[in-house]
């Protein structure tokens, strides 16, 4: 059977895609997203990490496995995070039990802080802290404290206190942990952010959710929002696992839905659930990568291309009236490439055809003043293709422009997943070629466009392709000949396409792809 | 009454010839045409470019008729068919005087008031075709440096080609109304002193018009230059 990634690649390729964001519109997705390559196998990840250029993230399992990526793309284990503590965590032990599952980590001024949940049976369970000043497990400074035991349940207090979540709430520097699963309350506390340890360990913690696991805030433009796991998990493709969502103006809740329920009484707005080839979504972290592009990790308890194993995923992060959308990963297919900006697409630069032919101008089209009505039903007029009209093209390299789209063979575009040159958070890289022909879209060394006679492979050639917030496109060549400048696809002008730096604030950079 | 048929064929022939700019123009009607409304003569030897960065100062010859199509091919062999001599790198007197296909042609300087050059004005104060034609326009941006890092940036009704120091960095083809920044080169160089643009513009039918800027890396208007129309040279 295919290594899932590479026989995807076919069955992508052949299918069309609507990719379409708009106020009012569904998010739709014809073909399945592309899995995360290499061994992406885990349970309940934690938040993702970048450090110094790398991405990790730990699961639940003996001694806290290790996941790690040089791309965010291609994942492979690495050891587990146990292997490296030093203590007996005697403290943890006696509260909870010998068992790590579902961790968190943060990163707080030049600490790392790593919470875990240590239960023995449930309800009874601790969430242990591992203390740490890098990442890199090559690095001669990796190792973990044992931070002792944070937060613990006792079997009498309403609370199972697995599933830690973390958040660095931006506006203040305080710090908050969010635990629980669905043995009472989902739990709120305040942690130091100098000892990772509870701030205030007298007060009670604050209440702020039921029915659900996997708990999380994010903040964002004033709100904060809980994010939690509800439904079954473990049971492959019947799990029900889905993940639900309230907001707050304060970081202590209220949590209330779209809907107007607080999340204390079962409220939660649904974020992502089961789709294509994955089911049961589960364990939401958020992973920004900087000029307001962000993604979101989860597993999918099962995905059915990998027999139906637990499995990373990541995802776009977007947001539409106040809350945050579970995007799609870019799906491969034949689309028209617009500018969010000037309403021109992508197009190469060569004297168009109408489709069908030429024909005379007159009111109403074909059959008007000096044209012939033809009797009966209409004929369809097939769409143009670059087989048709692709003769009267140069035969080198050809300059690319935008302009207004009339589903010509040359403003049509393929765009088709790459194996095994790498890629980015939650997606290979790409090439873009005209529809039909191997002519690709390449960036030159000038940081303008160009369109090659064939792809090569080359990494001027390949493209990341990433939705922004608003639902539409950033596209960036994996990297600019004899630069190091990192550029996307920028729009100049109503007609020249070029690459320039990204410009969160602006949306010369944001494209559209579209049904052709 | 007599007087009252004189004026009537007087206005008719007016209405006629207000409609028609092309065909059957007296010598007396030539003589008596308004100056295009937003254009004048330059009166300094030098110009700055305009609040936007909008060029307001150039040499235009006569229009050339050229029927057929504005697609891209058709306009690439319109340019580069040479209808006189050092066509591609004459930088000519105001009031000169070149042959095509045996018509006299003339160039004129003009400023315009606007941030665009308007052709059809241009063309009918001088009782020339506006239709079917194709304008040949000049001029000359003078740097106080290098400027790197800058992109020239057109519009046109419809067609046109335009090149910077002889070398070709833009074409927009097929009908179209003139909208700023519509045609963007690749990022350019402007040197030191003087940098010559030339335009070629094709109009079908209707309007037509261009206009010219420099733009930075972020779409902004350069404005760090004046424009003549003589390379300081002479």
């Amino acid at each position: 059977m295919i290594r899932s990634f590479s026989g995807l690649l076919c069955a992508l390729a052949a299918a069309p895609a609507l990719h379409r964001f708009g106020a009012a519109t569904v998010l739709l997705l014809a073909s399945p997203v592309i899995a995360l390559e290499g061994d992406p196998g885990i349970h309940d990840p934690s938040t993702i990490m970048v450090h110094q250029g790398k991405f990790y993230t730990y699961g639940t399992g003996a001694g806290l496995p290790i996941l790690v990526s040089d791309d965010g793309w291609t994942w492979r284990r690495a050891g587990s995070l146990m292997e490296a503590v030093k203590g007996d965590r005697a403290d943890v032990l006696k509260r909870g039990g010998n068992n790590t599952w579902a961790p968190d980590v943060i990163r707080s001024g030049d600490k790392y802080f790593v919470y875990y949940s240590a239960p023995a049976t449930q309800p009874r369970s601790a969430i242990g802290l591992l203390v740490g000043t890098t990442l890199d497990p090559a690095s001669p400074d990796y190792g973990w404290v044992d931070g002792g035991p944070v937060v613990w349940s006792d079997g009498v207090a309403d609370n199972y206190a697995i599933d830690p979540g973390i958040l660095r709430d931006p506006t203040s520097g305080s710090l908050w942990m969010t635990y629980g699963s669905y043995f009472g309350y989902i739990r709120l506390v305040q942690l130091d952010p100098a000892s990772g340890k509870r701030l205030y360990p007298d007060r009670e913690p604050v209440n702020i959710a039921i029915n659900g696991e996997a708990s999380i805030m994010i903040y964002r433009d004033g709100w904060y929002y809980l994010l939690l796991t509800r439904g079954s998990c473990c049971a492959g493709a019947a799990s029900s696992y889905n993940i639900r969502m309230g907001r707050s103006r304060a970081v202590t809740g209220p949590f209330v839905d779209n809907m107007g329920i607080d999340m204390l009484q079962g409220g939660g707005k649904l974020f992502v659930g089961s789709g294509g080839r994955y089911i049961g979504a589960g364990h939401f972290g958020l992973l920004d990568l900087g000029d307001g592009v962000q993604k979101f990790s989860l597993h999918f308890e099962a995905d059915l291309d990998r027999g139906g194993r637990s499995v990373l995923d990541i995802r776009p992060l977007l947001w539409q009236d106040g809350w945050p959308v579970a995007g799609e990963n870019f799906a491969a297919g034949t689309y028209e490439i617009q500018s969010a900006r000037t309403g021109t697409s992508l197009e190469m630069a060569v004297e168009g055809v109408p489709v069908g032919g030429p024909r005379a101008r007159g009111p109403g089209g074909v059959g008007g003043p000096g044209g012939a009505r033809a009797a009966g039903e209409p004929t369809p007029i097939p769409a143009q293709d670059a087989a048709q009209v692709g003769g009267k093209w140069l035969t080198g390299p050809v300059n690319a422009r935008l302009s207004q789209y009339l589903v010509q063979a040359q403003q049509k575009w393929d765009v088709a997943a790459v194996a095994n040159v790498g890629g980015y958070p939650g997606s290979p890289y790409f090439k873009i070629t005209v529809a039909g022909t191997d002519r690709a879209l390449a960036a030159t060394a000038a940081a303008e466009l160009v369109i090659l006679p064939a792809f090569t492979g080359a990494p001027e050639q390949l493209w990341r392709i990433d939705q922004l917030a608003d639902g539409t496109y950033r596209v960036m060549p994996k990297a600019v000949p004899g630069s190091d400048q990192s550029l996307a696809l920028s729009a100049i002008g109503s007609s020249m396409p070029t690459l320039a730096r990204f410009d969160p604030d602006g949306n010369r950079q944001h494209w559209l792809f579209r049904t052709p | 009454m007599k007087t009252y048929r004189t004026l009537l064929r007087a206005l008719l022939l007016g209405a006629v010839a207000s409609a028609l700019p092309v065909a059957g123009i007296s010598a007396q009607e030539a003589a008596t045409r308004a100056p295009a409304p937003t254009l004048q003569p330059p009166a300094s030897p030098t110009k700055a470019p305009d609040a936007d960065g909008f060029i307001q100062r150039w040499l235009i010859l006569d229009p050339i008729r050229r029927p057929g199509s504005l697609a891209d091919s058709a306009v690439q062999a319109a340019v580069k068919t040479e209808y006189f001599p050092d066509q591609f790198t004459v930088l000519p007197r105001d009031g000169a005087k070149v042959t095509v296909r045996d018509s006299a042609l003339v160039w004129h300087a003009v400023d315009t008031r606007r941030y665009n050059v308007n052709l059809y004005h241009f063309a009918y104060a001088l009782s020339k075709p506006t239709s079917n034609v194709l304008f040949w326009a000049v001029t000359v941006v003078n740097a106080p440096r290098d400027i790197p890092n800058v992109r020239l940036a057109i519009c046109s009704n419809a067609a046109s080609v335009w090149w910077l120091n002889g070398e070709e960095v833009i074409g927009i083809y097929n009908d179209r109304q003139a909208t700023i920044d519509d045609g963007v080169s690749k990022r350019l160089t402007l040197k030191q002193g003087p940098n010559i643009i030339r335009a070629a513009v094709i109009n079908g039918g209707g309007a037509t018009d261009f206009c010219a800027r420099f733009i930075d890396e972020r779409g902004n208007p350069v404005k760090d230059f004046t424009v003549s129309l003589n390379a300081g040279k002479r």
